[in-house]
């Protein structure tokens, strides 16, 4: 989105105090800032770094699923998971081309990617061993990712509110879908029960921790909620989403794994939330720093990717140089 | 990696139905025209938000610098003879 000329430019402010207290009265009147306007050197870096591990997640987001494609039960089930996968590659591809709108290149990013400086969603390094995963994906991981996108569309930054808008419009199925695979294999034998229910048991924890570390020990917060690039703190979408969910869970006879879940009437200022049990922040770091169980494949398969596409590109481009040269002649 | 050449930038407009106009979408990379607008087909439209596409290459649009908007678009702001409604009819008229 009229990125070409940003790229590679240096996109150097003054940032005298007069400056930065400009753009916050901008933000302050719920201005969008568009990618030609002068921004703070960190409100660029946090959406470039912000933006891009968004647009890693819904591409290795394609990893997990993809894997169960040609395993659907029935056509019903596989025209369903093709196209939401297919969905999270056109979301990566919106998300990408958001970030370049701030001057960062899409080979940088995928290199950032595959070297591993940039980071992608935690949740997609665990693994996918049953198909009742693929519903608790929908529901759990998809419903979690909404919880964050929908007041992300109201974003400061345009392009990114715009894709989110985009996003969030196409990613209510994917919900829908999953939540209703889990209740088939509720309303099946005891055997399909009991998968949806160790499924929901393994996912529970790792979808909590997709909103991010608490409020307390997260580095991003303070600054992103003043440039209003975030309207919710870690611990408030955590909270909104338990809420929202664990009745999900008991309406079709799940029991979801935190025996410190208690309904607290005082919560949410009189309204009523959930307590529940400790998070394990352990875990959480290790599978950031590299160590779950899937972080080696899911790397190593995006590189094969990108990899043996590489004589796919070269021969676009050379093909179109051709094409060129023959035209002028 | 960073040996390959950068793929080209193109810029999306879909038209939702015939009678709208083109409107910008979103940006993707492709070699070259044909394979931008089938990129934009698929990246675009999963859910016929349109029934026609146009793609022009990023390097091809220039933009007003939103530096000077105001000296650009303010001087229309008090124009407001360019208005119908500043001008005074008889209600006996009716609608004109």
């Amino acid at each position: 989105m009229y990125s070409q000329g940003l790229i590679g430019a240096d996109n150097k402010t003054e940032e005298t105090q007069a400056f930065l207290d400009a753009f916050q009265k901008r933000i302050d009147a719920e201005e969008k800032i568009e990618p030609n306007d002068p921004m703070p050197l960190a409100y660029r870096n946090t959406l470039i770094r912000m933006i891009g591990q968004h647009a890693h997640s819904e591409i290795v987001g394609m990893l997990p699923e993809g894997n169960w494609i040609t395993r659907a039960p029935t056509l019903r089930r596989k025209v369903a998971l093709l196209a939401k996968v297919q969905d999270e590659g056109g979301h990566g591809l919106y998300l990408y081309s958001a970030a370049e709108t701030l001057g960062v290149s899409r080979e940088q990013m995928t290199e950032e990617l595959l070297d591993g400086t940039a980071k992608y969603s935690s949740i997609f390094n665990y693994p996918t061993p049953t198909w009742a995963d693929i519903g608790t994906i929908g529901w759990l991981v998809d419903g979690a990712a909404i919880m964050n996108q929908v007041p992300l569309c109201r974003c400061s930054y345009g392009p990114y509110a715009r894709a989110m808008i985009r996003v969030c419009k196409e990613e209510s199925f994917h919900q829908r879908q999953g939540y209703e695979l889990v209740k088939t294999l509720c309303e099946g034998t005891a055997e399909q029960k009991a998968m949806a229910q160790d499924s929901l048991d393994r996912w529970w924890w790792p979808s909590l921790m997709m909103f991010g570390p608490s409020d307390t020990d997260s580095q991003h917060s303070d600054k992103s909620m003043q440039w209003k690039i975030k309207r919710f703190t870690n611990d408030e979408l955590r909270q909104k989403f338990i809420d929202a969910t664990v009745p999900q869970a008991e309406l079709i006879g799940l029991t979801v794994p935190d025996k410190d879940l208690t309904w607290n009437p005082t919560k949410n200022r009189g309204k009523g939330g959930y307590d529940f049990g400790e998070i394990n922040w352990d875990e959480f770091w290790r599978v950031v720093q590299g160590h779950g169980l899937m972080n080696k494949d899911r790397i190593a398969a995006r590189k094969k990717a990108w990899d043996e596409g590489a004589w796919v590109r070269e021969a676009a481009q050379a093909y179109a140089a051709k094409q060129q040269s023959s035209s002028v002649a | 990696m960073s040996t390959e050449p950068s793929m080209p930038l193109w810029e999306v407009f879909i038209r939702p139905r015939v009678g709208l106009h083109h409107k910008h979408v979103g940006s993707l990379h492709a070699a070259d025209s044909t394979l931008a607008l089938q990129a934009a087909r698929d990246v675009y439209t999963r859910r016929e938000e349109g029934d026609s596409i146009w793609v022009v290459a990023s390097k091809n649009v220039h933009a007003s610098d939103p530096g000077k908007a105001a000296e650009n678009f303010d001087p229309a702001g008090d124009k407001i003879y360019r208005h119908p409604s500043f001008y005074d009819i008889p209600d006996d008229v009716g609608h004109m």
